[in-house]
């Protein structure tokens, strides 16, 4: 007996549920997900696809429609981004784009946590400490959200590396820690023709920015590059965790955005913000 | 007449904060540059300046009522 279509068992196995509001949506669990997958050879991202292409919401995404429409979110899975460093900002960042359902996620660190990191890092727990930074975000995705897949590089990018680091990632996010890897990191996205999103933190205060290839970049912020220093206010002021998390956020938000080709983003601007008063600032970045 | 502008020191900056910084007096034909060093900001930390939500050079001159911000450098992740 010929094996039914892929398509008939998500119309069968789907159900009619309300949204808060009280529309209707067909809803898919990610038991029955997993099930079709391991039923028909196919990943889990792309039986949620499938389901997407015929209206049926993965119920894992519900809270993400209507602000993301079903097309949105099945290019979401299609999507590959890499998260540079997988620290304080790039925990987060990880987290929220596997929970959104950003299809591929590139996390990249040589580091190992240590117990400085505690206090705002997404990953680093008592028992993850000295381990490395991006394997261990790649095993607690798997559980978040296992239809994202997840490619972890234990190693620093390089201005040699980085492209292939970048491998291909539709765009980047700087989740570093200093401008000379922040250096690499846009000469590695210049070299392959993709935006970056750019974040720093500093005690309570923060900034926020996009650039594209043929923007001014980091010498926007920085100044004469060369004559920069490698690190900032932040060797003073340490790094405080709702900083942290809230420009997480936001890099989330504007690499979404820009994923799905919205406009509307902080390219040319640049966003601060300091808590210690609550000022919050967008700055055009040339008149 | 003295001009006054509004003042915003960001992160390790804000130890430089004068009194009233939000109506604080300057000479007419003051630039920025003039502000840094009048209140002893180092320069290298003086890196990014704006005026009325746009980013400027330290050679700008002020204007009665401007919002000056001055950022220092900051790379945490």
């Amino acid at each position: 007996m010929a094996r039914p279509h892929i398509r008939d068992q998500l119309t069968l196995r789907s159900v009619e549920r309300q949204r808060p509001d009280g529309s209707a949506y067909r809803s898919l669990s990610s038991t029955v997900v997993q099930q079709l997958a391991r039923d028909y050879d196919q990943s889990l991202r792309r039986v949620e696809q499938r389901a997407l292409a015929m209206a049926i919401i993965p119920e894992r995404y519900i809270r993400n429609v209507a602000t993301l429409s079903p097309e949105e979110q099945h290019r979401l899975l299609d999507c590959s981004v890499c998260v540079v460093g997988v620290g304080g900002l790039g925990g987060s960042v990880a987290e929220m784009l596997a929970r959104i359902g950003v299809g591929r996620l590139r996390l990249v660190d040589g580091d190992r946590f240590e117990e400085s990191n505690l206090n705002r890092q997404r990953f680093a727990d008592t028992t993850s400490l000295d381990k490395p930074k991006a394997q261990i975000a790649r095993e607690a995705i798997a559980a978040i959200n296992p239809a994202v897949e997840v490619t972890a590089l234990t190693e620093y990018l390089t201005t040699d590396n980085g492209p292939a680091i970048i491998g291909d990632a539709d765009i980047a996010i700087d989740c570093l820690d200093s401008l000379p890897a922040r250096l690499s990191l846009q000469t590695a996205c210049r070299r392959k023709q993709i935006p970056m999103v750019s974040a720093a933190v500093a005690g309570m205060s923060g900034q926020i920015t996009v650039f594209y290839p043929e923007d001014e970049g980091l010498a926007a912020l920085y100044g004469d590059l060369s004559a920069a220093a490698d690190r900032g206010a932040e060797t003073t002021l340490g790094n405080l965790p709702f900083a942290v998390t809230m420009l997480a956020s936001l890099e989330c938000s504007e690499a979404v955005k820009i994923l799905l080709g919205r406009r509307q983003t902080l390219r040319g601007r640049l966003l601060i913000f300091d808590l210690t008063d609550l000022t919050f600032d967008i700055v055009q970045l040339a008149e | 007449m003295p001009h006054h502008i509004i003042l915003k020191l960001f992160a390790t900056l804000r130890s430089y904060i004068p009194p009233q910084a939000d109506h604080f007096a300057i000479a007419p034909g003051t630039t920025v540059a003039d502000v840094i060093r009048d209140l002893n900001i180092p320069e290298k930390d003086a890196k990014l300046i704006f005026i009325n939500s746009v980013r400027k050079d330290r050679d700008t001159l002020l204007q009665d009522g401007d919002r000056l911000g001055i950022f220092p450098p900051v790379g945490g992740g």
